[in-house]
């Protein structure tokens, strides 16, 4: 946690932040005076409390679009979650207790997401999205959701693998922000939980590897299912800032497949949207 | 003697920090001596500005080169490992986890060398590696230097995001950090299934279980971690 260089950075897309913080001076007080008692590690928490006291709720709009966009997002990954834990209509038997556990560590971490963006974005945070609005089954495409474990995994991988995509999607508009970095920690995660999402997809009888590889046949999707294609869009590049991956300076062992693997892709805000609200009810769609 | 060339060297220090960026020294004006000694000291911030490298490498995080260069170093550093791994897998390695880690040595070769090309002319040279600590016929001992270069990869790229100023590259980075995280996970679930994301284990790495964040640390933080495992000496300057 560089503080100075987050600063001088904010500076750069805020040129009033040193106005900003001056007439709060206490935030910063009560920042600092935590100094070393403090554990780096909930750094993070208590620079994002700093912020929403320095800016109050004049976050940058584009800063609170972002950040509202991505919150949307952890609702709609929380309750996918939360109800497959507690829902009344879920019929499926998880195979082990490893899997429940796996997910029950999945909702909590969807959860202290959507807690940690709305305290960040304090009055500027988006509605609730209820699990009343939600539609999981997406209009019928994956009806038996909550019925059949394979496809309760099968969407929550589309959650995941859209979720990594649309973090790194948005991350130029956070650039040189202090909260790049706590989105970047949210980002990596999502990426953690689609591993083993994939995981457990590989356990039940899937062909899937924890990273996202190159589909049957070169396409961009390597689920095995049709119905997630917007999801995988543009997932087969192979060539990154003009740079060839394939055979990359005679790697012969950097395959198509390879080098599709090593890097996954961003996903524009518009696609996000479109695969967001096909789990949303009309009249509550982003 | 000595006393001199540390006063002269406080003093060349003093020199540079108010002698930095409009951004730094209204930060100083406004935030007062003592906050900011406190907030130097919190970010950890060991300026050699003034003492460039007579040796070994130098990152210099002056600009966008510097923060690709110290990517650049962490991918030398893994694909070598993974290298060593893939040629002679401990042997209770399973055909899938042999499979798996030749995958990853391919994932970190491809970085590495992407950030070769991406450099070009300035990139750093290559890295002698230090694997002494690792008993590469152990898959106890194999798995937990994996995951220990997993997971400090992950926390590397995450707390140098916010250094990048070009979009590209900054997209970039984004690209290796999330193939990272899944490398993770995936060791970490070989070594314990379900330890994929526990973030409660990774908090000397920054990260934060009760806002379901992953490690991030300053470039400084991870090189003194790595250090053990790279016989050249790096330098580290405009951090």
């Amino acid at each position: 946690m560089n503080i100075v260089n987050i600063l001088e950075e904010i500076e750069k897309v805020d040129g009033e932040i040193y106005e900003r913080l001056s007439p709060r001076r206490s935030a910063m007080k009560d920042f600092y005076s935590m100094g070393k008692k403090i554990a780096l590690a909930a750094a993070p928490l208590a620079l994002g409390s700093m912020f929403t006291k320095a800016y109050g709720q004049t976050l940058p709009t584009a800063v609170v679009n972002t950040l509202n966009f991505a919150l949307s997002l952890e609702y709609l990954e929380y309750h996918f979650y939360n109800h497959a834990l507690l829902g009344t209509d879920v019929t499926f038997a998880y195979p082990t207790a490893a899997a429940k556990a796996a997910i029950t560590t999945i909702r909590d971490h969807e959860l202290a997401h959507v807690n940690l963006l709305k305290g960040a974005l304090a009055g500027a945070a988006r509605p609730e999205i209820t699990y009343a609005m939600t539609d999981f089954t997406a209009g019928g495409t994956f009806g038996d959701v909550y019925q059949n474990y394979l496809t309760f995994l099968k969407v929550a991988l589309g959650f995941e693998d859209t979720g990594v995509r649309a973090y790194k999607g948005q991350a130029t508009v956070l650039k040189g922000n202090a909260v790049l970095t706590t989105a970047l920690q949210i980002h990596s995660v999502e990426a953690r939980h689609a591993s083993h999402i994939r995981q457990m997809l590989a356990a039940a009888g899937a062909s899937i590897k924890p990273w996202i590889s190159l589909g049957a046949g070169g396409i961009a999707n390597d689920t095995g299912v049709p119905q997630v294609d917007p999801v995988y869009a543009g997932e087969g590049l192979d060539v990154q800032a003009g740079v060839t991956i394939t055979g990359i300076n005679g790697q012969t062992g950097v395959t198509k497949a390879a080098a599709v693997e090593s890097f996954d892709e961003p996903l524009d805000t518009a696609s996000v949207v479109t695969i967001a609200n096909l789990f949303l009810r009309t009249g509550s769609k982003l | 003697m000595k006393n001199n060339e540390l006063e002269i060297k406080d003093e060349l220090q003093e020199k540079s920090l108010f002698e930095g960026s409009l951004g730094r020294r209204s930060f100083l004006q406004f935030a007062g001596a003592s906050a900011a000694g406190m907030a130097l000291v919190a970010a950890g911030c060991k300026k050699d500005r003034n003492f460039p490298a007579m040796n070994g490498t130098t990152l210099d995080f002056k600009d966008d080169f510097g923060v690709l260069n110290y990517a650049y170093a962490l991918e030398q550093l893994e694909a070598a490992f993974y290298i060593k791994v893939a040629s002679a897998p401990p042997s209770s390695f399973t055909t899938a986890q042999k499979a798996y880690f030749q995958d990853i040595q391919f994932h970190e070769v491809a970085h590495r060398e992407f950030f070769k090309n991406a450099l070009s002319t300035a990139a750093i040279g290559s890295l002698e590696v230090d694997f002494s600590s690792i008993d590469f016929t152990s898959a106890t001992s194999v798995l937990g230097a994996a995951m220990a270069f997993e997971d400090l990869g992950v926390a590397a790229y995450n707390g140098a995001g916010v250094r990048i100023k070009t979009d590209a590259y900054l997209v970039l980075a984004g690209k290796i950090v999330s193939v990272e995280a899944r490398h993770a996970a995936y060791v970490r679930d070989i070594i314990s299934n379900g330890s994929f994301a526990d973030l409660n284990s990774m908090t000397a790495l920054g990260a934060n279980n009760a806002g379901g964040l992953d490690g991030a640390l300053t470039p400084d933080k991870v090189l003194a971690i790595a250090g053990k495992y790279i016989k050249t000496k790096i330098n580290v300057i405009n951090l």
